[in-house]
């Protein structure tokens, strides 16, 4: 439960987990042995969705007072994420160190759980799903080890002193929760527009310790073999005309798919 | 043996998603193809799942569960499996399929398979299985070692086939699938439709552990057709302009019986809300037709429309990346075109 800070406000503390992904712009491509995305051209960012998450995280303390520690699961190279966050005005980055191999699910949320069980949080925010591997189950599977409530895909969160109430939308209708804390919500793009880091914030994340660990990796009941790009998802386009003139062409395009 | 799907109802029918799920489930060749849905057994389409080779219905009745509640859900899949000795337990790949299938996978301490396009039984414990990564823009194969095998079905990726009906290739990324039904002309699944389908009533319950976090469902948008499952889509982006620039595709979605939708960057500029963006981070589209007006395809954008039957850019940019998705294309302003197309509609 957050705690009553000395003005009678509560503080939270909220930790938000990101991942380091590739930047995918115009293609994306395999390496040879199929085994990642080839990143020789590309740089690294967090996913939209944790965008949002470090966003959320950073606007709930500062309307509430509390603090926000980020924690990543990869590489050394994933520092470069936690300082992006760190940025953004998060107060303390927690770097859970891989040699580089892909974590699962399972093991990323035993690994999350650890360090929310050693340091302690009232709030816990996830992408809802991340942008490379799309598993869609890391949040509810860290809120299983922690016998906490979760709530996934959240578009609005409201956060008071002792409960969230987390909303989201489900075939054109919103669905709200009710969590007492602590929880763990999983959140998606469009719960807030992220804003940009300041010069200081930046200054300030260049300077700031990241607390290291090394959790275990196990292997897991699902195997990735290899990933490749899926066959004859390009072609080219029959061009039926320019401007205006193509509108003849086109609305017979739409009367032959049987549209109108 | 036999697979579990559980299923969603989009009000009196089943939710197309879910009928996605059944064709992918039928592709396992397990005699029996039980769904689990939460609802009134009167409410529940019979006919329906019959025609997708449904062998049992197991209803789930409200009772303690009157309202959505994901950890609940999961509880009584898990229970399912153990009683009915499943091979495989799947949802489509939505909100709430993703959801449950976690909640599943977390209180068995099974793997869960997100987005697959195509599963096979590869003999004991095993499934083999392709899935999508990066929303479809890459596919992984990859082998799941489990008791009961637990995944969700990449929706926008496998077209809904009954029993008895040939399988048609949908415009997809991924094609895995269709080369796993029969051909034209034959019949996919079991070959004989089932007779009867056997109905289980279950009134479960339930810890008040699994009922803590449960959904209150406000009244929603009035009416209206849904992104997700509109027919046609009219889809709009940079090129539009401005917040003012989309009454013409207003008008055009309207004409055709569609929605509108949009891409990335309309949403971040604040022209219209989020829940209308397309794409890997927004809603995942499936409809016959999609238009695709002043949007360049960056490829997160095509991750969410890739499962239109049919794409029609309306570019100014003969190089723009959409047109190597797009069927059809027209090099042109979108404010010129779309008006003389309404005019044209109109005039018809």
């Amino acid at each position: 439960m957050p705690k009553e800070s000395l003005w009678g406000l509560w503080i939270v503390e909220i930790l938000v987990c990101v991942k380091r992904v590739p930047t995918v712009g115009g293609k994306i491509a395999v390496t040879p042995d199929g085994q990642e995305v080839d990143t020789r051209a590309s740089g690294f960012s967090i996913s939209p969705h944790e965008e949002c998450a470090v966003e959320e995280a950073v606007q709930i303390a500062e309307r509430a007072g509390g603090s926000v520690s980020v924690l990543t699961l990869g590489p050394e190279a994933a520092i470069e994420q936690l300082r992006g966050a760190l940025a953004l005005g998060a107060g303390r980055a927690v770097l859970l160190e891989t040699d580089g191999r892909e974590f699962g699910p399972i093991a990323t949320a035993a690994a999350i759980a650890a360090e929310v069980r050693a340091h302690g949080y009232d709030l816990v925010l996830l992408g809802n799903e991340a942008a490379d591997t799309g598993d869609y189950q890391v949040g509810v599977r860290l809120a299983h080890e922690l016998g906490w409530p979760v709530a996934t895909g959240i578009k609005n969160l409201e956060v008071s002193a002792s409960s969230v109430v987390a909303r989201r939308e489900y075939r054109g209708a919103e669905e709200a929760y009710q969590l007492p804390l602590p929880a763990v919500i999983t959140v998606k793009e469009g719960i807030n527009l992220p804003r940009y880091p300041s010069l200081p914030g930046r200054l300030r994340a260049k300077r700031a310790a990241v607390e290291r660990s090394s959790p275990a990796r196990a292997a897991e009941g699902l195997r990735k073999e290899a990933l490749r790009v899926p066959t004859s998802s390009q072609h080219q386009a029959t061009v039926l005309g320019n401007g205006v003139d193509a509108v003849p062409g086109l609305v017979r395009v739409l009367d032959e798919l049987g549209i109108l | 043996m036999s697979v579990l799907c559980l299923v969603e109802l989009d009000g009196a029918d089943l939710a197309d998603v879910s009928l996605r799920a059944l064709t992918l489930a039928r592709t396992l060749g397990d005699p029996g193809l039980g769904v689990v849905v939460f609802a009134d057994s009167a409410s529940v389409p019979m006919a329906a799942l019959a025609d997708y080779g449904v062998t049992d219905v197991y209803v789930i009745e409200p009772g303690t569960l009157a309202g959505y509640a994901p950890q609940a859900w999961g509880r009584v899949l898990a229970g399912l499996a153990t009683e009915t000795g499943a091979s495989a337990v799947l949802a489509a790949g939505t909100d709430r399929g993703h959801e449950v299938l976690a909640h599943l996978g977390a209180i068995t301490g099974l793997p869960m398979a997100a987005n697959c396009t195509l599963v096979t039984p590869d003999g004991g414990r095993t499934h083999r299985l392709v899935r999508h990564r990066w929303a479809g823009l890459l596919l992984e194969d990859a082998i799941m070692e489990a008791p009961v095998a637990l995944f969700t079905v990449a929706t926008d990726a496998v077209a809904p086939v009954p029993v008895g009906v040939s399988a048609e290739t949908p415009h997809a990324i991924a094609r895995d699938l269709s080369a796993a039904l029969p051909a034209r002309g034959t019949t996919p699944g079991p070959p004989e439709m089932p007779g009867s389908l056997q109905v289980h009533v279950h009134k479960p319950e339930l810890a008040e552990a699994d009922l803590v976090v449960r959904a209150t469902e406000s009244a929603g948008r009035a009416g209206g057709v849904s992104l997700a499952t509109a027919r046609v889509v009219v889809g709009g982006g940079r090129g539009v302009g401005g917040a003012d620039g989309f009454a013409p595709l207003e008008e055009l979605a309207e004409l055709l019986g569609g929605v509108v939708g949009v891409s990335r960057v309309v949403t971040s500029e604040g022209w219209r809300p989020h829940r209308q963006q397309v794409g890997q981070t927004g809603t995942k589209i499936t409809p016959e037709l999609y238009l695709a007006c002043g949007i360049s395809g960056a490829i997160q954008h095509i991750a969410g429309c890739a499962g239109a039957r049919r794409i029609i850019a309306i570019n100014t940019d003969p190089g723009a990346p959409i047109l190597a998705h797009a069927d059809y294309a027209i090099i042109g302003d979108l404010h010129q075109v779309i008006p003389a197309l309404v005019a044209a509609l109109r005039a018809r």
